[in-house]
């Protein structure tokens, strides 16, 4: 999963990790914790996760940007702590690591008895567990919010900018309250040329209701 | 079955964990390698509530799975904002609130 250069196979990697530590907790006799595994994890953070790729498009990568002392340390701290922590777990006097565990009551790990211990023991746990998920929602609907002022103005006004024929807008353009953003570089427009009456073709008739200042590119 | 193996497991998941945080640039790997870190815990956190026969360890655990969905969705956020503001996605290159 760490050396898979495209990020999306180390998602599907990851999945197929939590699904094999769902079946090591079985076997530990955790049959509730398993559930929540592959629910929560495989099922739901995995899902925003492929999302997430899939929106940043996640292509191919070298594995790592970093120098090569990064690439040649890494490892070999990985191994030193793997190492250490194996000799810190095994070479321990616990009487326990080398049993076969405690013997086994009925209804250990059992989502009634996990229950219970959540509602009684660990009440507190578990509210403060509830008020983090909530905070980490708001935050994130926050975060990934799309704001205005986040990309340059020009690109949205771009963006949504449709190129219309003059004399047709809104009544706030036409009573000239709302005026096009000045800053605004002109939109070369094909058919504004023929659209565009000239000031003979007006006639004097039609020419005290022109505006004075430059027609109106279609603000919105 | 022997509680040993498992700890070594979850030593190993571990580890491999914290090489790909360190090795890998891409903040996306970066969490997911978080998450198998996070994994590894839980693993160890489950070995040893079966040992003592205690549900405790597994009630920890479910915490620490809250607490990894949790950083989960906001780590995810906040990728989609850098992506959105079109900065490079690489932790390298995001140093500007370096000193």
């Amino acid at each position: 999963m760490v050396v898979l250069r495209n990020p999306f196979y180390s998602v599907l990697a990851l999945v197929f990790h939590l699904i094999s530590l769902a079946a090591l907790f079985l076997l530990l006799r955790a049959e509730f914790v398993a559930a929540a595994q592959v629910i929560v994890y495989a099922g739901a953070v995995m899902v925003l996760y492929v999302f997430v790729v899939a929106y940043v498009g996640g292509g191919t990568e070298p594995l790592t940007t970093g120098g090569r002392t990064l690439k040649i340390l890494s490892p070999l701290f990985a191994i030193a702590v793997a190492a250490e922590l194996c000799i810190a777990l095994l070479g321990t006097a616990l009487n326990g690591v080398s049993g076969k565990g405690a013997h086994f009551v009925l209804g250990f790990g059992t989502p009634r008895n996990i229950g219970r211990l959540f509602l009684t023991t660990y009440l507190f746990a578990f509210e403060i567990a509830s008020i983090l998920l909530l905070v980490s929602a708001v935050g994130a609907v926050v975060l990934a919010r799309r704001r205005r002022g986040l990309e340059p103005e020009i690109e949205i006004e771009r963006r949504v900018h449709i190129p219309r024929p003059a004399f047709t807008g809104t009544m706030a353009e036409a009573a000239g309250t709302r005026h096009p953003e000045p800053g605004l570089p002109e939109l070369p427009s094909a058919g504004e040329a023929e659209l565009e009456p000239t000031g003979a073709a007006a006639g004097p008739e039609g020419g005290g209701q022109e505006p004075s200042g430059p027609p109106y590119q279609g603000g919105w | 079955m022997w509680i040993g193996g498992y700890l070594v497991v979850s030593a190993l998941i571990f580890s491999i964990g914290a090489a790909g945080v360190l090795v890998r640039r891409n903040p996306l790997v970066i969490l997911l390698c978080l998450e198998l870190m996070l994994n590894g815990a839980n693993l160890a956190l489950v070995a040893f509530a079966r040992m003592w026969g205690g549900a405790s360890g597994q009630i920890f655990a479910l915490i620490v799975m809250v607490v990894a969905a949790c950083e989960v969705t906001v780590g995810l956020g906040l990728i989609v904002a850098i992506h959105r503001r079109r900065l490079p996605i690489d932790v390298d290159e995001l140093r500007e609130l370096q000193g």
